[in-house]
Order: C-alpha cells, then sequence, then structure tokens
C-alpha cells in the first residue's frame, strides 16, 4: 500500500476522543468500518477541515495540516459527500454540480462535467430541482457534486445509509464505477459489513475512536487478533476470474489461482468477480471427497489455528495464495491432525456473489 | 378629498417607511447572521436590547432619544460639535427613532432566516471550495430569501404606524416631521372625521396589502422549492 495519503490526528470532544493514525492508498476504495459511536464520521469531516484537530493530514504531496498549518476547508481540494442530504435546495442540479465545477482550479480540473454526469447518469435530472428527486438521485448528483471539485481525495460517509433496498441497488454500481473508472482514492465510512465486502480494497477498522488495524481488505478480515475474525459471519474476500456461463447447469466458473468455484447464475459481465466465503461454510477433509454433493473443494494449506470457546477451532488457510477461514469443532481438528503445515481439502458450502 | 397638507404627510411617511427598511436591513443583516451563529455570552444581552422595542411603550422610547438627540444630549452635543443642527424635531431623529422602534421587526426575521439554514449548507459550500464571504453570497443569502420578504415588509409597515415615538421626538411639523398617523390624530382632535377615514383607509390598505403580498410570496415560494 503505497502511501500518498498520511493522516495523524488527535481531537477530543466532551466524552470523545478521536486518535487515528493511518496511511491510505493512492487508489481504489479504503473503507473506514466500525460500530456508530466509532468515529468514522468525526475522522471524515476533520480529514476535510471541517473539525479542528491537532495533527498531520497530507495528501498527494500537499500539506493540509501540521503543526504550523491548518488549511481551512475550502482551501483543502476533499471532496466530501455527507450522509446527510446536502445538495443546496436554491439550486437545481446542473447549478449544483457547477458549485464545485466552477471553483476548482482550472489546471487541475481533471474530471470533466460531462464526463461525470455520463458516469453518473445525470442527464435527465439537471434542470431539476434537489426537492424533486430520489434518494438515490440526490445521492448520485451530491458524489458528482463532490468528484467535479476535482478533490484529491473523495470522502463518501456511508451513501447508502439512508436509501431503501431499491435505491440502495441502484447506487451500487455507481460507487463500483467510480473505484473502476476514476483514478481518485477514496475513503468509504460504513458500517454495514456487506457493502465494505463489496467495495473496499483496504480496510480501517475504527472502534471507540481508536484505529484498530489497517490493511488490504482480506488481511484485516482474517486477522485471529482483531474481533472481525470470530464473528459469527466471519470470513475472506476472494478476488476471481469468471469463465464461460454453463447455460444447462445454470452455473457460472469462477477461476482461482487453487481451482474453480461454481456460483449458481449468470453474471451481469465484467473481468473480474468478488466472492465471499464465511468461515462457518468451509469444512475440511483429508482427502479429495468424490462422494459429495458439494462442488466446491479445493487444495488448501493450513497457516494457523485459534482455539474458540470450549469446543471450536478456527483455522486460517492458504487457498493458492490466498487466505481463507473456516470454522471446525476441536474434535475434528484433533482427528484430521490440522496444525500449520498440513495439506488439507477445503469444502465450500456457500460462495456469496459480491459483484464485479 | 385630500388636502395639500395630507399629501405631504403621505409623501412623508412612505419616505421615512422606506429609507428605514432599508437602513434596518443594512443593519440587520450583519446583526441577525451574528446572532443566528454566536456562542458569545454577549448574545443574550443583544437579543433582549433588539426585542426592547416590541414591549417598551414607544413614548418611553421617544422621551430617551428626545433627551439624547437634544441639545443637551449626548448626541445633540455631538452634532453641534461637527458644526452640525441637533436632530430633534428634524426628519433625520425620526429615521433614527423608526430604526430603533422597527428594530425587532427586521432583525428576527433575519436571524430566523439564518438559523433555519443550519450549519450543513455552508459547510458543504467550504468543501467545495467556497470562502466565507462567497458562501455568504452564494448560499446563505439566496436560503435565506423568504427571511428578506418578511423583515422588509414587516418593517416598512410598522414603520408606517408609528405614533408614539414620532409624537415625542418629531412633534408636528408639516412637511419636515408630520407623518400620517399624526395627521389622523390632528383630524380627529379637530373634528374632521372624513379626513381622518380617508388616511386611516388609506393606511389600513396598504398595510393590508403589504402584509398579503408577505403571505403569497412566502406561500409562492416555498410552492416553487417543492
Amino acid at each position: 500500500m503505497s502511501a500518498a495519503i498520511s493522516i495523524k490526528l488527535k481531537l477530543t470532544r466532551p466524552g470523545f476522543t478521536l486518535s487515528a493514525e493511518m496511511d491510505i492508498a493512492d487508489s481504489g476504495i479504503t473503507a473506514v468500518f466500525g460500530p456508530s459511536g466509532a468515529g468514522k464520521t468525526t475522522l471524515l469531516r476533520a480529514i476535510a477541515g471541517l473539525e479542528h484537530g491537532t495533527g498531520s493530514i497530507s495528501v498527494a504531496g500537499e500539506r493540509w495540516q501540521d503543526e504550523h498549518v491548518f488549511l481551512p476547508a475550502y482551501q483543502r481540494s476533499a471532496g466530501y459527500v455527507m450522509q446527510e442530504s446536502s445538495l443546496f435546495d436554491h439550486l437545481n442540479v446542473r447549478e449544483n454540480l457547477e458549485y464545485g465545477y466552477k471553483r476548482a482550479k482550472a489546471p487541475h480540473r481533471l474530471i470533466e462535467f460531462s464526463a461525470v454526469v455520463e458516469l453518473l447518469a445525470l442527464q435527465n435530472l439537471l434542470d431539476r430541482r434537489p426537492a424533486r428527486l430520489s434518494g438515490g438521485e440526490q445521492k448520485r448528483t451530491a458524489i458528482g457534486r463532490a468528484l467535479l471539485r476535482n478533490p484529491s481525495l473523495l470522502l463518501l460517509d456511508e451513501p447508502l445509509a439512508s436509501l431503501d433496498t431499491r435505491h440502495k441497488r441502484e447506487l451500487m454500481p455507481f460507487l463500483e464505477r467510480l473505484k473502476n473508472e476514476l483514478n481518485v482514492p477514496i475513503l468509504y465510512v460504513s458500517h454495514l459489513p456487506d457493502e465494505v465486502a463489496r467495495l473496499a480494497d483496504n480496510l480501517v477498522l475504527m472502534d471507540r475512536g481508536n484505529v484498530l488495524a489497517t490493511g488490504p481488505i482480506n488481511e484485516v478480515l482474517t486477522r485471529f487478533d482483531l474481533p472481525v475474525a470470530h464473528d459469527v459471519d466471519a470470513g475472506a474476500v476472494v478476488n476471481t476470474s469468471p469463465g464461460e456461463y454453463d447455460a444447462q447447469n445454470d452455473l457460472t466458473p469462477l477461476q482461482i489461482e487453487a481451482g474453480t468455484l461454481w456460483v449458481t447464475g449468470r453474471l451481469a459481465g465484467g473481468s473480474s468477480a468478488r466472492v465471499r466465503i464465511l468461515a462457518r461454510d468451509v469444512s475440511l477433509t483429508l482427502e479429495k471427497q468424490s462422494g459429495t454433493s458439494i462442488l466446491n473443494i479445493v487444495p488448501v494449506t493450513v497457516i494457523e489455528t485459534s482455539a474458540e470457546g470450549t469446543a471450536g477451532m478456527l483455522v486460517k488457510l492458504d487457498m493458492g495464495g490466498t487466505t481463507i477461514l473456516a470454522r471446525v469443532t476441536k474434535k475434528s481438528a484433533s482427528a484430521l491432525e490440522i496444525r500449520p503445515g498440513k495439506s488439507l481439502y477445503a469444502q465450500i458450502k456457500a460462495v456469496a456473489l459480491l459483484g464485479p | 378629498m385630500l388636502t395639500g397638507d395630507d399629501f405631504t404627510a403621505l409623501w412623508l411617511t412612505l419616505r421615512l417607511a422606506l429609507i428605514t427598511t432599508l437602513i434596518l436591513l443594512l443593519i440587520g443583516t450583519p446583526l441577525g447572521w451574528w446572532l443566528a451563529r454566536t456562542r458569545s455570552p454577549a448574545r443574550a444581552v443583544v437579543d433582549a436590547i433588539v426585542t426592547l422595542p416590541l414591549i417598551l411603550p414607544p413614548t418611553v422610547l421617544g422621551f430617551y432619544l428626545l433627551i439624547a438627540l437634544g441639545p443637551r444630549g449626548p448626541i445633540g452635543k455631538l452634532m453641534l460639535a461637527i458644526g452640525g443642527q441637533p436632530l430633534a424635531f428634524t426628519f433625520a431623529g425620526l429615521v433614527i427613532g423608526s430604526i430603533i422602534y422597527s428594530l425587532p421587526f427586521v432583525v428576527r426575521p433575519l436571524q430566523d432566516a439564518f438559523s433555519n439554514i443550519g450549519r450543513r449548507p455552508l459547510e458543504v459550500a467550504a468543501t467545495l471550495g467556497a470562502s466565507p464571504a462567497d458562501r455568504f453570497l452564494t448560499v446563505a443569502l439566496p436560503l435565506a430569501r423568504p427571511g428578506y420578504i418578511t423583515a422588509t415588509v414587516l418593517g416598512f409597515a410598522h414603520t408606517l404606524g408609528e405614533f408614539g415615538v414620532v409624537l415625542m421626538i418629531g412633534g408636528n411639523i408639516p412637511g419636515a416631521t408630520q407623518v400620517l398617523s399624526i395627521s389622523i390624530y390632528d383630524h380627529v382632535e379637530t373634528l374632521q372625521y372624513g379626513r381622518a377615514h380617508l388616511l386611516s383607509g388609506i393606511l389600513l390598505g396598504i398595510s393590508f396589502l403589504l402584509l398579503l403580498s408577505v403571505y403569497a410570496l412566502n406561500r409562492h415560494l416555498r410552492v416553487v422549492k417543492a
């Protein structure tokens, strides 16, 4: 992870202290994940310059803040999309989009107005007032407005939180396009594991104002020393390349280093697909089973183990270079003689597709 | 019918209301903005002072102004020192009295309009690269428009109906300080009920039309927004 963005912040409010130190990659989505009250929004506001904390922030070679400097919000090239609707009521969609665009320093305009309108499908909304937009359309406009500011860092605060399921589904592909088509690093605040698993490349785990861990998403999700790996829904996130759709069985093969995973249905397209494999859906065998209904069986090597409660055992496995987790009983673990370095087969009962 | 004196009084009243309202909008903008956003403990004091003309009898206000503006009052002395005239019994004195008398009617609507905007639109404008002055002009002012309409009309209408303060500091000099409400009082005193009726009707009509326009305009703005 290249550290184009480096943040060291301390901020005290009555009953709450934010103490955050992190380096953020200069591309892709870094998710800030944690329960409510963890300080995620305060962190974004402090980065944007709306809260006055102490410490240092540097983004793409620019010093936004240190012991001597505190750039006010309007001099920081951060695109900030707040959780609540924040469009200007007195301006229509076009004027809202232009607000930041006009004020962006011209030579730095890397993103063109028409490109943003097209990317976020805003063509038919330009003359409308914010009050006449759906929640999803308002969010898209707010994201477009922030992008047209030409930010060196895009801050998204729970962009899906205030939307119902239908509008969430409608907005998700746009967020994926942002990530894939633009070269702007995104700091994405969320408290929903599914959203994070689907979108994030890197993860910042926060709790009660502190950063617990930072790193590539799968590395953080499978770390034994963090609570996420011990959650009921603990699991790994795996990137795959989809193969030819098998129409006869309505299945699509997903190629990974160690073999093939099958998922039901046909994929919308794209050269990559991301899946989530939960620890409780993975069982282990010594030999490759033939008489089984389970389709997804791949060779794995044990990396390490960790006892869970009185009867359980969490096993970290290397699956052709990708780490996954398996949850077994202590009894099975000793029967299979599970220990680091042991070669086994993982039977994966369910593979959840997370989108491209 | 209206006599020349009545026309003079009507014209003077409208001029007074117009000048007073314009000056009040200039004073009320920074004052309302400050009151809406400050966390300073001085706010309570300023709030109380701004509201005072609303409850104080106009004669009390007029009495103090008379003393202050007269040749032996602090403002009167100042005027004399810089080679001017004391302001009591002059049109300028009336303007000063009216500004104080109508202050809450302009400052309050502006203050409410600015507080209703909240911090968020201004923070958003800041993250989009707008400097404080830019944010005020392009976000705060347009969003406070209904407040400006209300403030303008209330300030104007309230000044039109002023009586007590004018009586105390302006007296009753035709063409200089004789406003409509004082003419009406004069006509009643001299039992000219017909002329009192006519002027009262004009004042009632203007005031009603002004208020009607505020409510219609603000309703229209709300409808357009939705």
